[in-house]
């Protein structure tokens, strides 16, 4: 059995950072690390430059100044974009979209719930109307979470009419909050992601759509950058939703993601409940990552 | 979609440079070793895997087999290759059967790999095979997790033992036991039993897992593991060979972009085969995994054997002999021309089928300028044509033209564009078809919808002497054979014209000296390549 290790870099990072002085080995270390936290080539390469240059400049041979600077470096990265969630339409309608089996209907449940904690009014509209029991999936969540949900008529309806339609219902019985779920589909299904266009395009006939929240899974490698830029192009993306970080992954591909695409992350799912879904802090994030 | 950077092209500079070379210094293999490393670590595999994998490279790159060779840069892709593979796997291994029945196939996995979906497909694809498998729903964690299961089950026309309903309600460790005994009186030979996704690191899971696997006493315990999975494959695999043993991997959502270095750090890391491939969502999207396609993918070189395959199942071989009789006795209609692109359009998108193809890093551009509504545009004026009038081209005199034109909602100048390719493309085929040697310049074997003007490769005059294979010709004929589901004989010596075939060279000796075992020959590549741009 694996031992729990939990969700961050510490144990890679903890004997690097124990030494006495920074030699060849810290640097080798460093970068094995951020290898393995999934940040991808590009950007270790650079933060390892970036931090030789720091340590250079201030001509220190502590680790302990090293992690300081890391630490520094990795907030400072990951807070240059604004993360909070805009809801202030009313209904502001949340679209959230993903691959298959990131977690989106999961992440709806929680944020429903996160919701219904501000004592927000939610409706959910289930339009993945594609995958298997997809539906009763996210009604078990909404149920859980205390909000409305809309339903397709028949088997196999037009997503972007079951959104209409919840919008329709939320105008009606003043629902404040508006999340529709779709169904997962892999970034490189023309006329999958084109449906998303449309569903989005149905939406905006009725009311803005306040956020769209593209859901990625913490495990996904380089292949998320692929993901985030074929979900902006077709469903004009937001905010990022990181879920499965309660696993052992580190998702350090977020970084290259926030930055390349100046796509914010916005909530951070780190487990099983339906309590498990936060705000993304950039500095606690940072914290739990270097340990 | 890929902007971390195209491995292929970005290899293919690499080697660019060391093609010129005869030799390779220590200082270039570092240099392509570099690359490699770069390359696989984008590509998500793991970095003890790519540390160790780029040493043995190095190793072998810098021996005897390297220097001696012909083209050194090639062996070095040769060495690459087979190196993944080996690690791969090798051979393509299969589901091991009980030798009493019933067989009990175990899945395991993170949540979101697509187990469920996955049950589906193998259960589906077992069914093929005239074995009865019965699905057992043992996810009961997952909220309507036992629903889609019923429901996978149905659309795939198979039988599901689904006791509890779920939703946290249940004992999977029972329901897979009693599924056993139910499966025996009910005379099932398959049992696949579904469990609840769960992280490597949640070991109350991973206990209940290993109580499902010690009940049932699988034949097959199947990790099943999603494609895009990065770094933390290596973490995850281990923590299920560990906390169930799993005894084969599946693969799942192949047909996104991602490399799947993963397969490679999980065969790697736990020494398990990968038994499967997923690769969509319609429960027919099941294959074997090969090995060797797999390598081809991580590394880009392009999936040429599935690309074949593709083709084969597209166009009939009956058909093709026909259209190939047509061409012969000079009745080929604009009827059969329909027919001939409609085939093709089975085969899948047009652009999907060339990017499959390596090295299509510099055709990027033109990809991307090809419509394929052209097909689409195409279509819509034959089908505006008179029956009369597709089969006797001849008939179309101007004011029929118009009316073409005005039905299909295109212009007078398209459809005589259309049908004048189709004359001389009926003229070409009918002097291939009886062996002579067609000099109309700029067009492909297949009569087609105009690529836009046209790429015109095979615009070059077959001047090369004494040599048939620069005739556009044989490849026509090469063609005619894949459509009809031959291979293309190494042998035929249809090394396309010169503009492919390094300069001077007679059969492309130097060019193809190192390509890499399984993938496939300059000849069959651009045969296909021909055969796909028409």
């Amino acid at each position: 059995m694996a031992e729990r290790t939990p969700w961050s870099l510490s144990g890679a990072l903890r004997g690097m950072f124990s030494k006495r002085l920074i030699d060849q080995d810290t640097w080798d270390d460093l970068e094995t690390a951020l290898i393995t936290g999934d940040f991808g080539i590009d950007v270790t390469d650079e933060i390892v430059a970036d931090l030789r240059a720091k340590v250079a400049r201030y001509n220190t041979t502590d680790p302990k100044d090293l992690q300081r600077m890391l630490r520094e470096t990795l907030e400072e990265r990951f807070s240059k974009l604004d993360s909070t969630l805009k809801l202030t339409e009313r209904p502001a309608v949340v679209l959230v979209v993903g691959v298959n089996g990131v977690g989106k209907t999961t992440t709806i449940g929680k944020f429903a719930k996160f919701l219904r904690n501000y004592d927000r009014s939610v409706v959910v509209g289930a339009a993945d109307t594609f995958r298997a029991a997809a539906v009763e999936q996210v009604a078990t969540w909404a149920e859980r979470a205390g909000a409305h949900i809309v339903r397709p008529q028949h088997e196999g309806q037009d997503p972007a009419s079951v959104a209409y339609q919840t919008i329709e219902y939320a105008q009606k019985n003043g629902i404040e909050i508006v999340i529709i779920d779709t169904a997962g589909r892999l970034q490189t299904k023309g006329g999958l992601m084109d449906e998303l266009t449309k569903i989005r395009r149905v939406i905006e006939k009725q009311a803005p759509v306040s956020e769209v929240l593209l859901v990625l899974d913490a495990t996904t490698g380089q292949n998320g950058l692929a993901q985030a830029e074929a979900f902006i192009q077709h469903a004009g993306v937001t905010g990022l939703v990181l879920t499965k970080l309660d696993g052992s992954a580190k998702a350090g591909f977020v970084l290259a993601v926030q930055e390349k695409t100046g796509i914010p992350i916005k909530l951070i799912g780190q487990g099983e409940g339906i309590n498990d879904l936060t705000g993304f802090t950039p500095h606690v994030f940072v914290q739990n990552l270097i340990g | 979609m890929a902007t971390f950077g195209n491995l292929s092209d970005r290899l293919a500079d690499t080697f660019r440079n060391l093609r010129t070379k005869g030799k390779l210094s220590p200082a270039d293999v570092d240099g392509t070793v570099r690359e490699i490393r770069r390359a696989l670590l984008d590509a998500d595999v793991a970095l003890d895997v790519v540390k160790d994998f780029t040493g043995k490279v190095r190793e072998r790159a810098l021996g005897d087999e390297v220097n001696k060779a012909l083209n050194p840069a090639q062996q070095v892709v040769q060495i690459v290759n087979e190196e993944l593979i080996a690690i791969l796997g090798g051979e393509a291994r299969r589901i091991n059967f009980a030798k009493k029945p019933p067989t009990i196939i175990m899945l395991a996995g993170l949540q979101g790999a697509g187990k469920t979906t996955l049950a589906g497909k193998l259960a589906k694809w077992l069914a093929k095979d005239n074995h009865t498998p019965l699905l057992v729903a043992a996810d009961l964690q997952r909220p309507n997790a036992v629903q889609q299961l019923q429901v996978v089950g149905g659309q795939a026309g198979v039988a599901v033992y689904a006791p509890e309903p779920g939703n946290g309600v249940g004992n999977p460790v029972k329901v897979a036991r009693d599924s056993i005994k139910w499966a025996i009186d009910k005379q099932y030979d398959v049992v696949i039993v579904d469990t609840a996704g769960r992280l490597g690191v949640d070991a109350d899971m991973m206990k209940q897992a290993a109580d499902i696997r010690k009940a049932v006493q699988p034949d097959e315990v199947l990790f099943v593991i999603d494609a895009m999975i990065g770094q933390d494959a290596v973490a995850t695999a281990k923590a299920f060979q560990e906390g169930v043993d799993f005894t084969g991997v599946v693969l799942t959502k192949l047909d996104g972009d991602a490399r799947g270095g993963a397969a490679l750090s999980v065969a790697s890391v736990t020494g398990r085969p990968i038994i499967f491939a997923s690769t969509g969502e319609s429960l027919d999207d099941f294959e074997p995994f090969y090995p060797d396609r797999m390598a081809s993918r991580i590394l880009d070189l392009g999936d040429i054997l599935t690309l074949i395959e593709q083709a084969q199942g597209a166009f009939d071989e009956e058909e093709a002999a026909k259209v190939a009789e047509k061409f012969r006795t000079d009745t080929f209609t604009l009827e059969d021309f329909l027919g001939q692109m409609q085939q093709l359009r089975g085969a899948g998108s047009i652009k999907k089928m060339i990017g499959m193809l390596p090295g299509m890093g510099a055709m990027k551009e033109q990809l991307n300028n090809f419509d394929e509504r052209e097909i689409v545009r195409t279509e819509a004026i034959i089908q505006s044509m008179t029956k009369a009038e597709r089969q006797n081209p001849k008939l179309l005199n101007g004011s029929r033209r118009v009316r073409i034109a005005r039905g299909s909602g295109m212009t007078v100048t398209d459809v005589n564009q259309l049908v004048q390719r189709f004359e001389q493309a009926a003229k070409m085929m009918k002097t291939v078809a009886r062996g002579g040697v067609p000099n109309i310049p700029g067009m492909g074997p297949v009569p087609g919808a105009g690529f836009g003007g046209g790429r015109g490769k095979a615009q070059q005059p077959a001047k090369k002497k004494g040599s048939k294979s620069g005739n556009p010709a044989k490849r026509a004929v090469e063609n005619a054979a894949i459509a009809s589901g031959e291979k293309v004989g190494a042998g035929s010596g249809a090394t396309a014209d010169g503009s492919a075939a390094p300069k001077g060279s007679g059969f492309g000796l130097g060019g193809r000296a190192g390509l890499p075992e399984g993938a496939p020959s300059e000849q069959e590549l651009e045969t296909l390549q021909k055969f796909l741009r028409r």
